[in-house]
C-alpha cells in the first residue's frame, strides 16, 4: 500500500491520547481540593486540545498548517491565564488563609 | 515497515505513555509539589509529539512558554501558599468521585467513538515539514495578523491584571466611612510570609 503521509501512526492514535489528556484534566479539575491542582488540571485540558490541533493540521492540512498556528494562539491565551488564575489564588489564599476549594463557598446559596 | 517508521512508532509509544502516566501522577499524587513536576514532564512529552507531528517551532514554543513560564509560576505559586492544612472531611467525596469518574469515562468514549467512526479525508495533502516556520510566519504576518496583535494586546493586560491582583494594598483608613483601619490587619499585611507553623 502506497503511503501519501510520510507517517505510519494513524490519526486516530493522536486523537486517543488527546482524548485520554482531556478527560483526565476533567476528572481533576471536578475532584481536587487544592487551588493549584485545578488550574493544572486546567493545563492538562489545553494541552489535550493542542495536540487535536496539531495532529488535524498535520494528518488533513499538510500545506496550510492553520492547525499550528491555532495552537500558538492557544499557548498564549494557556500562559495569559496561568498568571491571571495563579495572582488570583494568591489574593484568595491571603483573604481566606486556605487553599481548600470546598471552602470557597462566599457566594453559593 | 522500514527503521524510520520503526523508530517513530517507538518514541510515539514511549511518549504517550509517558503522557498518560504523568497526567495521571498529576491528578492523582497526593504531594502536589510532585504534581507541578510531574506537570513540566508531561509538557515535555507533549512537545515530544509536537516533533513527531512536524512542527518543530510549536514544540519549541511549547517548552518555552509551557516548561518555562507556566510550570514555574505553578511552581512558585506552590510555595507561596503550601502550608501544611489539614482538609476537613466532606460526606459523600467517594461517591462525587465515582460519579465524576464515570462522566469523564463517557465523555472519553464518546471522544473516541467520533475519532474512530468519522471518516477523515485521509489521507490529506502531504505535510510541509521543514517549511513549517516559515508557514507560520506568513499566516501570522498576513491572515492572522489581527489574533497575533490582540494576543499582544491580550499578554499586555494579563500581565497588568496579574500584578494588580497579587500586589497588597491595605488603605489607612476606610475608604466609605474613614474611620481607620484595624493596626493588627496593617501589620500582618506587612510581614505576609511569616508562617505559625513551619510548611511541608
Amino acid at each position: 500500500m502506497e503511503l501519501t503521509i510520510p507517517s505510519t501512526i494513524p490519526l486516530q492514535a493522536y486523537l486517543a491520547l488527546a482524548a485520554v489528556l482531556f478527560c483526565t484534566g476533567v476528572w481533576g479539575l471536578i475532584n481536587s481540593r487544592n487551588a493549584v491542582r485545578v488550574l493544572m488540571s486546567i493545563e492538562l485540558m489545553l494541552n489535550g486540545v493542542n495536540i487535536n490541533l496539531m495532529a488535524f493540521s498535520n494528518y488533513l492540512d499538510g500545506q496550510l498548517i492553520r492547525g499550528q498556528v491555532f495552537a500558538i494562539f492557544v499557548i498564549t491565551v494557556a500562559a495569559a491565564e496561568a498568571a491571571v488564575g495563579l495572582a488570583i489564588l494568591l489574593s484568595l489564599y491571603r483573604n481566606r488563609e486556605t487553599v481548600d476549594m470546598e471552602r470557597f463557598n462566599l457566594l453559593r446559596w | 515497515m522500514n527503521i524510520a517508521s520503526i523508530t517513530q512508532l517507538i518514541c510515539f509509544v514511549a511518549l504517550s505513555a509517558t503522557l498518560v502516566l504523568g497526567a495521571l501522577g498529576v491528578v492523582l499524587l497526593p504531594n502536589i509539589v510532585y504534581s507541578a513536576f510531574l506537570l513540566g514532564g508531561v509538557f515535555l512529552s507533549v512537545a515530544g509529539l509536537y516533533l513527531l507531528l512536524n512542527a518543530s517551532f510549536v514544540a519549541a514554543a511549547q517548552v518555552l512558554v509551557y516548561v518555562g513560564a507556566v510550570n514555574v509560576l505553578i511552581l512558585f505559586a506552590i510555595m507561596l501558599v503550601n502550608k501544611k492544612e489539614n482538609l476537613a472531611a466532606i460526606p459523600g467525596l467517594g461517591l462525587r468521585r465515582l460519579l465524576s469518574g464515570a462522566v469523564c469515562g463517557g465523555l472519553f468514549l464518546l471522544l473516541i467513538r467520533v475519532a474512530f467512526t468519522t471518516p477523515w479525508a485521509l489521507p490529506g495533502p502531504e505535510a510541509v515539514g521543514e517549511e513549517a516556520t516559515i508557514r507560520i510566519g506568513e499566516h501570522l504576518f498576513s491572515d492572522y495578523l489581527l489574533p497575533f496583535e490582540l494576543a499582544s494586546v491580550l499578554l499586555l493586560m494579563s500581565m497588568i491584571g496579574a500584578i494588580v491582583l497579587a500586589r497588597r494594598d491595605v488603605l489607612s483608613s476606610d475608604v466609605i466611612t474613614g474611620e481607620l483601619v484595624d493596626q493588627g490587619l496593617i501589620e500582618k499585611e506587612r510581614t505576609p510570609l511569616l508562617l505559625e507553623n513551619s510548611p511541608r
